[in-house]
Order: structure tokens, then C-alpha cells, then sequence
């Protein structure tokens, strides 16, 4: 069934497939819509959940976790300062091995207020072991949720599926609803391997001490790593099904190009646009779109940028006091390979500002003038 | 007060045994707060009517009941005095630690 939706139903739309038991979340510009819509589909009960209204993002989380130590599928959605809200509640769902899936749309941090996309939210919580997947399209949205589900639940880790504020959160798409029966088969009920029960009754997330805590993080770091090749044999699995593959990045005519963007999320949709005009105009371009920023997807970024002439990173972001963050990742991905790649690291787009295919072209020219960075960020963009 | 489990310390040898979720691994049991106490609740069980409001409001599960009484568990309560503050009767007195 083909709908015209919204991003932030695209969200909605993937935890009722999903088949979410347990919604707790808490209203935030540029998210509201999700909210709304899951609270719709419980009401009209097109999804058998349980939806708790509760009265701060940290409780959204908390509400999510007690459930999901219950044995309940749960979902949640956010954004920017209310994602910062919950940034302890983070630490508890990965730590306590929760695998909540949760909707992040990106937005610029306050001050100054700002309801316009960029990616310092959701990446200022890169360290707290969530999954992150980056979405370029409401398509993608709705395929990365149910996704989501699956492999979160395989390894016990959550997930965050994040989108951009207006560029797709409110922006219409066609989108192919895939069947319900067909996604059931492909996501069967959570049935996790620990619960919390009456028949039996356990102590979750009590005093650990230095005897165990090691351990826990080893274990957590060692599941995280199984995630790309499960994201890989989980997107095939998918395809065969419903005929898209999602997988940890998305490389456009990188095979022979002397120049390859670094994007993700809409961003990364535009950037095809500007490889397209600068092929037209002579400039062998190419895009890697990173879908999957946590675990960073180390193999599939050298296999692509090797072939690469050139690097442009470009970043919705910033580190302060270091550079934009997919720029430092790449970086650390490439660091000791065999080849001395000259990566050039680009900041434009912060609070919303546009990125357009000029955008592209103004970067593709700055990059082929150089033959290797002469700084770590080039601003593009800035007033000046 | 019934005669109480030995309580010994989990330790695993490998991280393979240690759990996948921070669960159960005996802290609460070994790791006995009544050590940080620096008041002590005592109850007077002529005043007390059995309501179990002590049993319930502790946030340590350190009071019992026991033949329908409560009875304080010293081993880990923390002398928060929720239960005297609680108490409709008042026969939960806090009492100073002398150490």
C-alpha cells in the first residue's frame, strides 16, 4: 500500500507495523507529529499498545526501559533538548541491555533556541552505546524502524532512528507501507532471553561492583560489534522480502570517482543531486552516505573511500574544540591503512541553515584546488 | 527474626558467566548498609495496630513481618526514618547509633 506521509509519521507508521507494546513519550517540536499519530493508532487500537503519558522526556525513557525489562516491545520518540534530557536514561537502556528503538529527529541545541535540523543532539550521545541509524528519506524512515526492532532485540542494545527536523520530519513522501503479515513474519514477538516476572523475581541494575562491572561493558562492547554484519544479513533478509536494502551506508558512483562526499541524512539525499551536476560538468564525484553511525561502520567506509582520489567530509555538526564528528570517525577509520588519502573536513547547514547541490559544487571545487588540507575544518557558509 | 541465609559474595570467574543484564548479582544481600546508619528506628510494639504502613513505605525492604509484627532488619536498614515519620501511631522512635 502506497501512502503520502509525513517523516515523523513514517515513524509512526513503522513502531505499529513493528508492533510496538509500550509507547511512552513526551511531545517536542519538530517530533510532535509522531506522538500524535501512535497515540491515534492506540485509540483507534490499529496498534495494541500501551500508551503512558508521562511528563519529561527522562521519564519517557524510564517508562520504556521498566517495560522493556518486562519483556515489552517499546518505542519512543524525541528531539534535540529533550533528547538531552534523557541523556542519563541513555546510559541506562543501553548499560541494562533495553533495546528500546527510539525515533530522534535532529534539531540544533539551545541557545539560541532553534527548531531547525542539525546533528549535535543526537551525536553528542555517540558514546552512550545506542545504535544510530541516520535517515535520508521517509521511505527509509519506516524500513529503519522495523529494522531497528530486529536487531536491537537480537543483540540486547537500543536503537536510535534519527531524521532530520522539517528537511523530513514534516516533509511528504510516498512511501510503501509494507504488509502487516509479511512484517510479522520478518519481526516476530520480542521474546527476550531475561525478563522481569513474577515466577521469577530478580534485582535489575543494583550496586555492581568492580568485580563485574568490567565485564558488562566487555560484553556490551563485543555485541556492538556483531551489529554491522547483523545489520548486513538483516537488510538482505529484508530486501528479499520487500525488495530495499538498507544496510550501513549507501556509496553513489564512487567506483571511479577522484572525489568522494562524506554525508548522512537529507544532506546525504542532496548530495546525489550535486554528484549528478558535477559529473555533467566534468567532475568525477561520488557520495558515501553513512546510514549507520554507531557501531561506525569501519569495513565498508575504507572499502569505499580507498577507491577515492579525494575525501570531503562534510558535517551538520560540531565538536567544539575539535572538528565536525564524521570527519574525526572517518579520519580514525582510515588511520593506519595503506595509502595516505587526503580527507578534507567541511562544516556548513549548523541550526538549519540549507544545504544545497551549490553547496556540493562549492565544496567539490575547494577540495580539487588543494592537494591536501590546509586545515581540519573549512566553514562553508559563514557570514563573514 | 528467622534465622537468615548465609550471604556470600558472587563472584564469577569469567565473563562469560556474569550475566548479559546487571541483575541479581547479590549486592543488595552482601553489601550490608546497616552499617551507614547513624539513627536506629525501635519499635514499640504495645502502640503498634498492625497496619504494615512501616513494611511498606521502607525503601529498603528492611522491615519484616513476622508472627503479623514488624521487626526491623538492622543489616541493611539505613536509619532513614521514613517508617517513624510514617507511622500512625508514632511507636517508631529514632533512636541515636552509639557506636
Amino acid at each position: 500500500m502506497k501512502k503520502v506521509i509525513m517523516g515523523n509519521h513514517a515513524l509512526s507508521w513503522g513502531a505499529q507495523l513493528g508492533r510496538a507494546q509500550v509507547i511512552a513519550a513526551y511531545p517536542i517540536t519538530p517530533q510532535t507529529q509522531v506522538v500524535e499519530l501512535l497515540s491515534e493508532m492506540c485509540a483507534n487500537k490499529t496498534l495494541d499498545a500501551k500508551f503512558i503519558k508521562v511528563e519529561s522526556e527522562h521519564s519517557a525513557m524510564a517508562a520504556c526501559i521498566a517495560a522493556s525489562i518486562a519483556g515489552a516491545r517499546t518505542f519512543t520518540a524525541t528531539s534535540a533538548q529533550g533528547l538531552a534530557l534523557m541523556h542519563e536514561l541513555l546510559h541506562w537502556a543501553s548499560g541494562g541491555r533495553n533495546p528500546v528503538v527510539m525515533g530522534n529527529i535532529n534539531r540544533a541545541m539551545a541557545p539560541g533556541w532553534s527548531i531547525w535540523t542539525d546533528q549535535n543532539d543526537s551525536l553528542s550521545q555517540r558514546d552512550t552505546g545506542w545504535i544510530q541509524f541516520y535517515c535520508s528519506s521517509n521511505q527509509e524512515v519506516v524500513d529503519t524502524v522495523i529494522q531497528a526492532f530486529r536487531v536491537s532485540e537480537a543483540v540486547m542494545i537500543p536503537s536510535m532512528v534519527i531524521l532530520d527536523a522539517f528537511a523530513l520530519s514534516h516533509t511528504y513522501e510516498v512511501v510503501d507501507i509494507p504488509d502487516q503479515e509479511k512484517v510479522d513474519a520478518f519481526l516476530p514477538r520480542f521474546n527476550p532471553p531475561i525478563r522481569l516476572t513474577p515466577s521469577a523475581p530478580h534485582a535489575f541494575g543494583g550496586l555492581t561492583s568492580p568485580e563485574h562491572y568490567f565485564e558488562l561493558r566487555y560484553k556490551l562492547q563485543k555485541d556492538m560489534e556483531k551489529v554491522p554484519d547483523l545489520v548486513e544479513k538483516t537488510g538482505r533478509e529484508y530486501e528479499k522480502i520487500f525488495g530495499r536494502y538498507l544496510g550501513q551506508v549507501e556509496d553513489y558512483r564512487c567506483e571511479d570517482a577522484e572525489l568522494i562526499f562524506v554525508t548522512s541524512g537529507t544532506a546525504g539525499y542532496t548530495a546525489r543531486v550535486g554528484v549528478d551536476q558535477l559529473r555533467q560538468e566534468g567532475v568525477k564525484a561520488g557520495n558515501l552516505r553513512i546510514k549507520m553511525f554507531r557501531p561506525f561502520p569501519f569495513a565498508k567506509v575504507r572499502e569505499v573511500l580507498t577507491k577515492a582520489g579525494k575525501v570531503a567530509v562534510v558535517d551538520r555538526n560540531i565538536s567544539y574544540g575539535h572538528h565536525g564528528m564524521f570527519y574525526q570517525e572517518v579520519k580514525s577509520a582510515l588511520y593506519g591503512q595503506d595509502h595516505s588519502l587526503p580527507i578534507f573536513g567541511y562544516i556548513t547547514g549548523l541550526g538549519g541553515r540549507d544545504i544545497t547541490p551549490e553547496t556540493y559544487k562549492e565544496i567539490a571545487q575547494l577540495t580539487l584546488a588543494k592537494d591536501k588540507p590546509e586545515e581540519d575544518i573549512t566553514w562553508i557558509g559563514v557570514k563573514r | 527474626m528467622k534465622p537468615k541465609k548465609k550471604v556470600e559474595k558472587i563472584v564469577f570467574v569469567s565473563e562469560k558467566d556474569v550475566p548479559l543484564m546487571p541483575m541479581s548479582l547479590g549486592s543488595m544481600l552482601y553489601n550490608k548498609t546497616g552499617s551507614w546508619r547513624n539513627i536506629r528506628p525501635e519499635i514499640d510494639l504495645a502502640g503498634c495496630i498492625q497496619c504494615g504502613i512501616c513494611w511498606k513505605f521502607c525503601p529498603d525492604i528492611s522491615i519484616e513481618i513476622e508472627n503479623e509484627f514488624p521487626v526491623v532488619n538492622y543489616d541493611y536498614c539505613k536509619g532513614c526514618g521514613i517508617c517513624a515519620e510514617e507511622c500512625p501511631t508514632k511507636c517508631i522512635a529514632m533512636v541515636e547509633e552509639r557506636k
